[in-house]
């Protein structure tokens, strides 16, 4: 098990060196000048050429390339070119906010997917069935931005319940240890501000969750019907187990293999791909930083922020594969 | 069999918590930096800091929503409008524009005077002024900061309104000194009229010499000048704060606090407004206004007008947009009236390229109007009686002189079928738009939002032939030795009134050889809460929140 994980880690080496290559070839075929971007619309061309050179834009792509792989081994992720900020100084700041908001939303979305699921498959062809798969349909279906927009619109501007976006209400204060906010709360015993960073979480979490959750309640659902059709499973109602433990006991462990790894590719697709939910509930997170890097051409944090996405991604497949030794013992890996 | 629940239960919080322990490994080492920053900040202003939150408990926290974060906090480093809208609050400079206009009035400068030839600027400074570190304002910290902006490309603001280049890095300003305590002399190396105005620009707030040479490279984030808001927190993407200056030398704030927040959507923004989170917001869809005024408890504050939006036509480009005929056929065949429809009521029509509050305007310039027949047989007269096609450049997200892009273009496309004229419409993001990589337009929109309320500012960087080059303003690479005569003669002529005379004249010259179709000019809205009092916006784009009030 151990020799496995160490050749999954090995096998990093390659994913994020082909990684790296795709990204800086891509922001290097956009059409725009991170010079030009930085110095604005009122520069002047000398301005132009004495950055660029500077900035090192004019070197041959392979010593760009070089530089870039460089810094990188020695864990320099380098400053934005834009604001001077230290990237990794930005990254600390924002990864946490977007994978606090994912995990949220994951949770959402597991807790409510994977019971909508079982019960939708124990039910098959109940009005719970028909209600809950059609409404799993409208979930994957549903445009965030509308989504997003309209919840803000019922809950902040008409009922005036939840905080309308932003992670923290601007009269709070709280101390940042982690950039957890719910976490840096309980850390400092700050009550009040993890009831308003939790009040923060919930439109965004369910925003972001939607698709997750109707991806997993409909994969539960199918998964579990083929389960629960299992030679086994009648054995097991004809040895008078109660239902509630086959379903939950034999069937869904069984079934859980599939909806696993959905459960694996949407959280790390949740991580680079949160843009839109960000943007509507102005959340600072990564998917927002990248998205205006790319706008502004800072080549500098595209390539660094998305190999560190790439690595979490890669990371959080291990912890999936591995997972899956629990739920079926027969699997092994050598 | 609880225990295997409590096993699977237990499973999902270990694959939880590991996810997270994963992670603040990474955010642990990087955060600490950070937090130790935001401490040494911290005890610097704790007392501030305890005035704030006692104002905020008051609710005397002026909340201020705008789509993105600011760059850098430091101004002669950026030219974006949402840090300079912060550094405004934070610097002052040797003068300062009027409140409505763009005539200067004194601001650390007290007075000034000009010699005979033009070329030496005398300033006498303030002498009870002090930098929010304590420090004093002086001349020597004049000079220091001049100095600074010498030394790098990066100092963008210098360098275009002083004309710095490779060899000479100073521009036109040869020479800086203290030649008193609290008196500052410029020498200039050719008489620049707009030189004064230039000055007030926000680009040129002046910094605290110790808290630069403290923070080095950091300063970005650690803005320390003299204005009438302190800088205290910025989390990025998100917010930045400042506390009120007790010992501001004008008029001290009348909030104790402003916050910046940035929320990056257009609409959620406005909801933000509607749900009270904030007090005033910029960037509201030209949509919503509509909204606001009706809205009973919200107000339109509309900026004055010192921009232009505009289609330059490619008159280096072979071909059609070579043809001076061509360029005047387009300019009748569209009905601007009908254009500005789409402006909901904030745009007015544009007949030269300056605004027509600016001086120097050229009132007595008539616009080609809309005359499709009169198109149709110039482009006869040009030998394209039989149509063309021709490729229009337009960018995708509005921007404040066109708030609507995609559809002015389509709506040109419309009007040009009409003569016969087929347009190809190429939509780009903005960077990709401007970056002069792609010179194969024949057509293409732009703006520009004035900088100093010299009309220098717009005929010299869009128009003039030295600008003609993809990389700088001239997007019409518009290539005329008269213009660049009387706009050169005008740079260096003190008298306003001939300077005013030379700029009409050479609007003539523009006008009739029509290297643009100008659009209009715009008054872009803000929406705030009707108790925010006394807010005025200047025309330059931003303006210093210390007279704003909220009532209660």
């Amino acid at each position: 098990m151990l020799k496995y994980i160490i050749r999954r880690l090995v096998m990093l080496i390659p994913v994020l060196l082909g990684v790296s290559i795709l990204t800086f070839s891509l922001v290097h075929l956009i059409p725009g000048d991170p010079a030009k971007s930085m110095l604005g619309e009122k520069a002047t061309e000398t301005q132009l050429e004495l950055l660029r050179e500077e900035m090192g834009l004019n070197d041959p792509y392979i010593v760009q390339y070089g530089n870039f792989i460089g810094k990188i081994l020695q864990g320099d992720l380098g400053e934005s070119i834009q604001s001077k900020e230290d990237i990794a100084v930005e990254i600390a700041q924002k990864l946490p906010a977007t994978i606090e908001l994912t995990i949220f939303a994951m949770i959402l979305a597991m807790v409510i997917g994977i019971l909508a699921g079982v019960i939708a498959a124990v039910k098959q062809y109940s009005w719970f069935d028909n209600v809950s798969m059609t409404g799993a349909l409208f979930g994957v279906s549903l445009p965030i931005f509308w989504l997003g927009l309209m919840m803000i619109w019922v809950f902040a501007v008409e009922l005036k319940i939840l905080p309308p976006s932003g992670r923290l209400a601007s009269t709070v204060e709280l101390e940042t240890i982690t950039n957890f906010y719910l976490l840096d709360s309980i850390l400092s015993g700050n009550w009040g501000a993890f009831k308003d960073a939790f009040f923060h979480l919930l439109m965004p979490g369910l925003a972001l969750g939607t698709i997750p959750m109707a991806v997993i309640a409909r994969m539960t659902r199918s998964s579990m019907l083929e389960v629960m059709g299992q030679d086994y499973i009648r054995t097991a109602a004809a040895k008078g187990l109660k239902k509630q433990l086959i379903i939950f006991q034999h069937a869904l462990k069984n079934a859980f293999l599939p909806v696993l790894t959905i459960i694996g590719l949407q959280f790390g697709f949740l991580l680079g791909g949160a843009v839109l939910t960000e943007t509507i509930f102005s959340w600072p997170g990564i998917g927002r930083y990248v998205y205006q890097a790319v706008l502004a051409r800072d080549y500098q944090i595209v390539q660094s922020t998305i190999l560190i996405i790439a690595t979490i991604f890669v990371l959080v497949n291990l912890l999936t594969d591995i997972l899956y030794k629990y739920f079926d013992p027969r699997i092994k890996y050598e | 069999m609880k225990k295997r629940y409590l096993l699977m239960f237990i499973t999902f919080l270990f694959m939880v918590a590991l996810v997270l322990s994963g992670c603040t490994d990474d955010a642990g080492s990087g955060s600490d930096g950070a937090s130790d920053d935001a401490n040494a900040e911290d005890q610097g202003q704790a007392d501030e800091d305890e005035q704030a939150d006692e104002g905020s408990d008051d609710g005397n926290t002026l909340i201020f929503g705008r789509g993105n974060d600011s760059l850098q906090l430091d101004p002669a480093a950026v030219t974006d409008g949402e840090s300079i809208y912060v550094t405004n609050q934070i610097y002052d400079t040797l003068v300062q524009y009027e409140e409505e206009g763009t005539n200067v009035k004194p601001s650390l400068a007290t007075d000034w005077e000009v010699s005979d030839n033009k070329l030496t600027w005398t300033f006498q400074l303030r002498d009870d002024v002090k930098f929010h570190d304590g420090t004093d304002f002086n001349a020597e910290a004049v000079v220091y900061n001049f100095e600074r902006w010498t030394t790098s490309a990066e100092f963008t603001y210098y360098g275009a309104m002083f004309r710095a280049t490779d060899d000479n890095p100073k521009g036109i300003i040869e020479n800086v000194e203290a030649t008193d305590e609290y008196e500052v002399q410029f020498t200039l190396s050719e008489p620049n009229a707009p030189f004064l105005n230039t000055l007030a620009m926000a680009a040129f707030g002046i910094a605290s010499p110790e808290s630069i040479e403290k923070h080095g490279e950091d300063f970005f984030k650690n803005p320390v000048g003299t204005g009438p808001f302190i800088f205290e927190e910025w989390v990025p993407d998100d917010s930045i704060t400042l506390t009120k200056n007790e010992d501001y030398f004008g008029e001290a704030a009348k909030v104790d606090e402003v916050i910046f927040r940035t929320i990056p959507d257009n609409g959620a923004r406005f909801m933000e407004l509607q749900a009270g989170s904030i007090d005033i917001m910029n960037g509201l869809n030209p949509q919503d206004i509509q909204n606001v005024e009706s809205d009973e408890n919200l107000q339109a504050i509309y900026r004055p007008s010192m921009n232009v939006g505009y289609m330059a036509f490619n008159t280096d480009k072979e071909g059609p947009m070579s043809e001076k005929l061509v360029r005047q056929a387009i300019n009748l065949a569209i009905d601007k009236d009908e254009l500005l429809k789409l402006y909901e009521g904030i745009g007015k029509p544009a007949t030269n390229p300056i605004p027509p509050s600016m001086w120097g305007h050229n009132d007595d310039i008539e616009d080609y109007g809309y005359d499709p027949e009169e198109a149709k047989s110039l482009l006869s007269q040009a030998g394209y009686g039989d149509g063309m096609d021709l490729v229009l450049h337009t960018f995708s997200n509005p921007r404040d002189y066109m708030p609507q892009p995609k559809v002015t273009a389509q709506a040109i496309q419309e009007m040009l079928k009409d003569v016969n004229i087929n347009v190809e419409i190429i939509e780009n993001d903005w960077d990709t738009h401007t970056s002069g990589e792609d010179m194969s337009y024949d057509m293409k929109f732009l703006g520009w939002i004035g900088d100093n309320g010299d009309p220098d500012n717009f005929l010299y960087y869009l128009l003039d032939k030295d600008n003609a080059t993809p990389d700088a303003g001239n997007t019409a690479m518009y290539k005329s030795n008269e213009v660049h005569d009387l706009l050169i003669e005008a740079q260096s002529e003190p008298d306003q009134d001939k300077r005013t005379e030379l700029y009409m004249e050479a609007q003539e010259i523009i006008h009739e050889d029509a290297p643009w179709l100008p659009i209009a000019h715009t008054t872009p809205p803000l929406a705030a809460n009707k108790n925010v009092k006394n807010y005025v916006p200047h025309p330059t784009g931003s303006e210093p929140f210390n007279l704003i009030e909220i009532e209660k």
